[in-house]
């Protein structure tokens, strides 16, 4: 157990003090040159690094508003320090949004504006140094890149779009991020973030119809590369053997089954997540994705479904079409991606599903809203509809639904701790300290509501949960797939 | 033509110019950096019009901070609207004949030099009292403040306590528009005054003040939320050719 105290609940939320430094300790691992290279950037710190990343970080602002308008608008209001869970759960005021914008800032100033040029000290420029690239590692990796600063601050300043750059220079001189560049390599090399090769996964899905089957007495298919499939399903490889993923994975299959579409994974492109985001790496966002267009084609398919995964779903939502756009070659009567949810309920919608809510009874549920799907995507036609549609799904599915405070979901949900490229091991003090908020929060409906069920969208969500539930006392297995919901309550052939 | 007249009718000159070169370079180079993905802060507007209805209410009732932080946002708010009507009252200083809804401001000028005082009073003791925000507080932030402060009290001394000429004040600033240049009131206070504003237009394109033309930029509060719809391009991602992908043959 790492050596370190999980923060108390209190009977309110607090705002912190101002701690300087509690979190100047947490770096996750560099990664090694073979993985560095397996993404394309040196191996290690380059010559003439300095230089080279102050370049890089001149050219990044230069092909993209956003960090032009973003270093410049900052008046320091404060409106944002209070609203990072990692500065709530930590106390570190370089946890602050804009203490961590200003880690960057500080140096885009000095090189690029006229202040920082003439007067560092008055504007708080700095020269690119050794320390300051050791601070960019240890902040820009406490940052979760959920945006939640960016809904309170007066001028939408999204201190992820900061953190991608930054991440991005560190790559481009060398010093990359183990964990989320290994699982990028992996993925060009086998189609997904585990490293599952197509036998495995075969084997994997195989297994999972002999359990249905056994279940329920029905036999529902989990398709691999079926050509002239309706749908391709893009679902996070975490899906195919993480729990409680997997009975998510369970209940998609269900919901197509029931539903009488035809759909098919692909062994090409078994992965939704795309880690790149997390970097700041258009090359290997492109590069990722592109896989998913080509399965599309290659497959036949008319329509392209993405299972439960937050940032996986930005990508697709506001991506996609963008990357590997036009998507001239599916069917137009449906959107272009649809998320899983989006599908499940346009069913329930249509009275396409029979669900036994009394199977799930159970089960007292609260929703976790990933930051990603909040904040940075949308399901169905109408703004907001990111928050209703899941929770409609769940409502259809259980007779127990309770949720957490107001501002603490919807679009000022509360990161789960381990977003962002952060959800590894080398970082568990931050993903624990950083679930405060989230867990402050699901207290009390547990107290007020007896909640014993935290249902998600998100592959990260619920591999974080079940890694830091225990800390705050609650067992890993109280979090769960919306869908994992769905399987419970659907039943099949109940027209026959 | 005293000295002290050509001094300040070249400081204004000066002033005018950087500060509309300036910005005007800024706005050009916002505006010219691509935007390549969308990225919207979500749930956002599905139109064009709601966007502009969004950004009508970021800039006018400063609709994020009010979400935020209800102290922040009543300083910020009271001394932005105190100043908006503040330099639109000023605008009796530029214009002949004055325009017609000038005058009816003076119900609220009243009140306005004041306004702008405690709403940077507010927001410059939170730079103290805050721990959080002491902590991101920088010399140039308390500077910027004090400049506010300088400008609102010198306004405000001129208005209640030491008044000056303000007929030969309008003629001076009429001079400088028709290049026709008048003395310039040599008051102490005055001359505060003016130094004051001309070094705000002057640091407002390489300061902080450019969150005035950024917040239109933000593309978290600028875009339109409909990424599926109509396919999004610009810059680096204009560039990506897709047409060679998967295509069977």
């Amino acid at each position: 157990m790492a050596n370190f105290e999980t923060p108390a609940l209190r009977e309110y939320p607090v705002i912190p003090l101002v701690q300087e430094g509690t979190m100047a300790h947490s770096r996750p691992f560099v990664a090694k040159p073979d993985i560095q290279a397996s993404v394309g950037f040196p191996g290690e710190l380059v010559e003439n690094w300095e230089q080279k990343a102050v370049v890089k970080l001149g050219e990044l602002v230069s092909q993209s508003r956003a960090l032009q308008v973003f270093l410049d608008s900052c008046v320091k209001c404060g409106a944002c320090t209070d609203k990072c869970h990692y500065y709530l759960g930590t106390s570190d005021p370089k946890n602050m949004p804009v203490a961590r914008q200003d880690l960057l800032r500080s140096v885009y100033r000095r090189y690029y504006t006229f202040a920082g040029k003439y007067f560092p000290k008055l504007v708080g420029a700095r020269d690119m140094t050794k320390d300051v690239l050791d601070e960019w590692y240890t902040y820009f990796h406490q940052c979760s890149q959920c945006r939640r600063c960016s809904v309170f601050c007066p001028y939408g300043i999204d201190t992820a779009e900061i953190s991608m750059a930054a991440r991005d220079v560190m790559d481009h001189v060398g010093m990359g991020q183990k964990y989320s560049n290994e699982i990028i390599g992996k993925l060009h090399k086998i189609g997904n973030n585990l490293g599952l090769p197509e036998p495995a996964l075969r084997d994997t899905l195989e297994g999972l119809e002999e359990d249905v089957k056994d279940a329920t007495g029905v036999d529902v298919k989990f398709p691999v590369d079926m050509k002239g499939a309706e749908v391709l399903l893009i679902t996070p490889s975490a899906d195919f053997f993480a729990e409680p993923h997997i009975d998510g994975l369970i209940g998609y299959a269900k919901v197509f089954h029931a539903a009488g579409i035809s759909w098919t994974l692909s062994s090409y492109a078994s992965e939704a997540a795309n880690f790149s985001m997390f970097i700041g790496s258009h090359d290997n966002l492109h590069k990722v994705a592109v896989r998913i267009r080509q399965a599309a084609l290659d497959l036949g398919v008319k329509r392209i479904v993405v299972g439960e995964c937050g940032h996986a779903w930005r990508v697709a939502y506001s991506f996609w079409n963008t990357l590997i756009g036009p998507f001239d070659f599916l069917d137009q009567n449906y959107p272009v991606p649809q998320h899983i949810c989006e599908f499940t309920y346009d069913l329930i919608q249509r009275g396409a599903l029979t669900l036994d809510k009394t199977a799930n009874d159970d089960k007292v549920v609260t929703f976790h809203d990933s930051c990603n799907v909040a904040r940075a995507s949308r399901m169905g036609n109408m703004p907001g509809g990111q928050f209703v549609i899941p929770r409609e799904i769940i409502k259809a599915c259980v007779n127990n639904f309770y949720d957490m405070p107001a501002d603490t979901i919807g679009e000022s949900t509360f990161c789960c701790g381990g977003g962002g490229g952060l959800l590894t091991d080398d970082l568990v003090e931050l993903r624990v300290k950083g679930a405060l908020p989230r867990m402050q929060a699901l207290q009390q409906v547990v107290d007020e509501h007896g909640v014993n069920y935290l249902a998600a969208i998100c592959a990260i969500c619920k591999s974080q949960f079940t890694k830091v539930l225990p800390y705050y006392k609650h067992p890993m297995d109280m979090i769960g797939s919306v869908h994992g919901l769905v399987s419970n309550a659907i039943v099949l052939n109940a027209k026959q | 033509m005293s000295l002290l007249t050509v001094i300040y009718a070249l400081l204004f000159y000066a002033a005018t110019a950087l500060l509309a070169g300036g910005l005007a370079y800024k706005i050009w180079v916002y505006a010219r950096t691509p935007q390549p993905l969308k990225i919207p802060t979500t749930p956002a507007p599905t139109t064009r019009l709601g966007v502009a209805v969004r950004m009508v209410k970021e800039v006018t009732v400063f609709e994020s901070l009010f979400k935020s932080n209800k102290w922040i946002w009543l300083f910020g708010w009271v001394f932005h609207l105190c100043l908006l009507v503040e330099l639109l009252w000023h605008l009796r200083y530029f214009t002949e004949p004055v325009w017609f809804f000038v005058p009816l401001l003076h119900w609220f000028i009243v009140f306005t030099g004041f306004g702008m005082l405690a709403g940077l009073a507010g927001l410059w003791a939170r730079r103290f009292l805050v721990d959080r925000v002491r902590y991101i507080s920088g010399p140039s932030d308390h500077l910027m403040l004090a400049l506010l402060v300088g400008i609102a009290a010198s306004g405000l001394t001129m208005k209640y306590l030491v008044h000056t000429d303000v007929v030969a004040l309008k003629a001076f600033f009429l001079g400088l528009l028709y290049f026709s240049w008048q003395p310039l009131p040599a008051d102490p206070v005055l001359l505060a005054h003016l130094a004051l504003v001309s070094i705000l237009m002057m640091v407002f394109p390489v300061s902080k003040l450019l969150h005035a033309p950024g917040v239109f930029f933000s593309p978290t509060r600028n875009q339109v939320d409909n990424p599926r719809e109509r396919r999004w391009t610009a810059g680096w991602s204009a560039e990506i050719d897709n047409s060679k992908i998967g295509r069977p043959g």
